[in-house]
């Protein structure tokens, strides 16, 4: 049980950069963008192919993350200076990036990289030679743990990782141009009103958030040992559903609030697959269904409460005044 | 400070919606003036507002602001000239940001944005003290999302975005016409107050003729696409609601006479 749990903790923090690239798009820019299928894949595409060919993987991952940015751009681009509309541009370039992947990774659909120096084994026997693995699992399995992670270096690295994401997010979203990008998807009238090339905007928002996704994508690879040109799809749902769900539980009153809501969202979110997927006639391949299952849930279940509440309420107020009416 | 030259806009055309919404408009602006414009529904009022902002392009004429000629100019390059209050109170603002965000946004009108955080401490003094003029007591909600604010709230708030970095024209385009009378009123107030503090060169659209009276230098009435009736200075000064009337009808009724003469 520990042990499951430990994996799906350490898969969900690293969809978490994903899911703030979803949250990016959907939320702040109000952009329903199916990139993220395609770019997630070049992401993982760039990363394993530079790695194999012998660049470092940190400047292989930053590589994967300016490809995802890429890729968002020309979504933009589409979707403002060829006037398509939002979801049929990130369709297209979803769609797109399915070749160019494939093309990417040498026409091979997977390339392996267990044999691979990563960005985790790059800090791995450094960190090995710390000691903090053995004492982290003593403690472990002094919690009672039967099974222990060989290595608590993923965690450590991706904890690191997504806080500096998180903050760089924060930040920009706090800059002028950071305000006007979240305009942008609030009231693009206004902000045009306001000298805002909201054009510009856009286009730098989904690279931004398509950057994100293509990291999150190149880190999943390194962490899996392959990247497979098919492991993209569905991405958009399992970032949907982390940010639904972030949002949902821990509110989304401010910008810094909702970026750890929506990590924390995809975190939950592996934790809620992981039990599924123990359930005895579930398998890995109901994964999807699961996910849009979920999504489903954090949707309706927040509207269904709020209508029963209400209803609770106009009731008890009615019991009321049939008591004061028998009281006069 | 601006200038239309031979301004012509005609939607669906070739179509039998053909529509002139503006026919060889003329008008120049000096600096300081404040010009209140009215006309009946369709009149093209809010088309010239469209026209002089870039949110819509004339078929043919021109329009300088300030001697430079703007016309190709796309819109948001142009407002970095032009502040705008919209007639819809949901328009002028962003609702699920706060009320010290949508200053931010506002203030960074006529400059480059960057990196930068855009709400910091001395702009929030600069923020509050903004506030303060409005006696809405939203200087005190610095952090509350603008959603919150009533149409009222929303309207001051946009006018104060619209006028504080001292645009070179303020485009009023029936700001008070959602408002309850007394809302309508302070921000009528709230106007005349900040287009007097900063002098700027306005156009302002109303239905309401009283406020057209009350207000500015200038009012030129508007009908069919064109502008029919332009009074400015004493002449102005003594108008009243009986005498525009009259004139409309006087104007308008010879033009009928002059129809008829030709279909005759
Ligand atoms: N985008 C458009 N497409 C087609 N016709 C339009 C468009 N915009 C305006 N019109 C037409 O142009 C004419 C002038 O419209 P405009 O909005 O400028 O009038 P207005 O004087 O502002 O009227 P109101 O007092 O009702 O606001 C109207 O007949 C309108 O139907
Ligand atoms: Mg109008």
């Amino acid at each position: 049980m520990f042990f499951s749990m430990f994996s799906a903790v350490e898969i969900g923090i690293i969809y978490a950069i994903m899911a703030l690239g979803v949250y990016l798009s959907f939320r702040v820019l109000d952009f329903p963008d199916l990139t993220v299928d395609g770019s997630f894949v070049t992401g993982g595409a760039v990363a394993a192919v530079c790695i194999v060919n012998g660049v470092s993987p940190v400047t292989a991952t930053i590589l994967a993350t300016i490809a995802g940015f890429v890729a968002g751009n020309i979504t933009g681009i589409l979707n403002t200076k060829g006037k398509i509309n939002p979801l049929l541009s990130g369709i297209l370039m979803m769609t797109a990036l399915y070749s160019i992947n494939l093309r990417i990774m040498g026409g091979s659909p997977n390339i392996p990289l267990l044999t691979e120096t990563t960005v985790f084994k790059m800090f791995g026997d450094f960190w090995s030679n710390t000691g903090i693995d053995q004492q982290l699992n003593s403690w472990a399995k002094a919690w009672g743990a039967e099974a222990v992670p060989s290595t608590w270096i993923v965690l450590f690295i991706m904890i690191i990782v997504t806080i500096i994401v998180k903050l760089i997010t924060d930040f920009f979203l706090k800059t002028e141009v950071g305000l006007a990008l979240r305009a942008t998807g609030d009231n693009e009238k206004m902000i045009r009103s306001l000298s805002a090339n909201t054009d510009n905007l856009k286009i730098v928002g989904l690279g931004f958030s398509n950057g994100l996704v293509a990291l999150s994508g190149a880190l999943i690879a390194q962490n899996d040992g392959f990247v497979d040109l098919k492991s993209g799809i569905g991405m958009i749902v399992i970032g949907l559903a982390s940010v639904i769900i972030g949002e949902a539980i821990f509110g989304k009153k401010t910008i810094v609030r909702t970026t750890l809501a929506v990590i924390l969202g995809a975190i939950i979110y592996r934790i809620v697959l992981t039990l599924a997927l123990k359930v005895e006639f579930l398998d890995s391949g109901d994964m999807k269904v699961i996910s849009a299952i979920l999504v489903v849930g954090a949707l309706v279940t927040p509207k269904f409460i709020a209508t029963i509440k209400d209803q609770r309420r106009r009731q008890r107020k009615r019991l009321e005044l049939q008591d004061k009416a028998k009281g006069a | 400070m601006l200038d239309l030259k031979d301004i012509s806009v005609t939607f669906n055309e070739g179509t039998p919606d053909e529509k002139k919404a503006l026919q060889d408009i003329n008008l120049t602006l000096e600096q300081g003036d404040f010009v209140t414009v009215i006309g009946s529904n369709g009149a093209g009022k809010s088309t010239l507002m469209n026209v002089i902002s870039g949110s819509q392009k004339p078929d043919i004429g021109t329009v300088e602001i300030g001697n430079k000629n703007v016309t190709s100019l796309p819109e948001f390059k142009r407002s970095r000239y032009i502040g705008r209050v919209f007639q819809d109170p949901m328009a002028g603002t962003a609702p699920s940001m706060t009320i010290e965000e949508n200053l931010a946004m506002a203030y960074a009108r006529n400059k480059k944005r960057g990196l930068r955080i855009g709400v910091t401490k001395k702009r929030k003094e600069l923020f509050k003290e903004y506030l303060n003029t409005l006696h809405l007591g939203l200087e005190d909600r610095l952090n509350a999302k603008v959603g919150l604010l009533s149409g009222g709230e929303r309207q001051a708030l946009s006018l104060l975005m619209a006028t504080f970095t001292e645009p070179n024209i303020l485009l009023l385009d029936e700001h008070t016409a959602a408002l309850d009378p007394s809302r309508a009123e302070l921000i009528t107030k709230l106007t005349g107050e900040v287009v007097d503090k900063f002098h700027l060169t306005t156009l302002m659209v109303t239905h309401n003729m009283q406020q057209a009276l009350d207000l500015g230098n200038r009012l030129i009435m508007m009908d069919k696409g064109q502008i029919i009736l332009d009074v400015s200075g004493n002449e102005k000064q003594s108008l009243t609601i009986e005498k525009l009337l009259h004139e409309f009808k006087r104007i308008r009724g010879q033009q009928m006479e002059n129809d008829r003469a030709i279909l005759g």
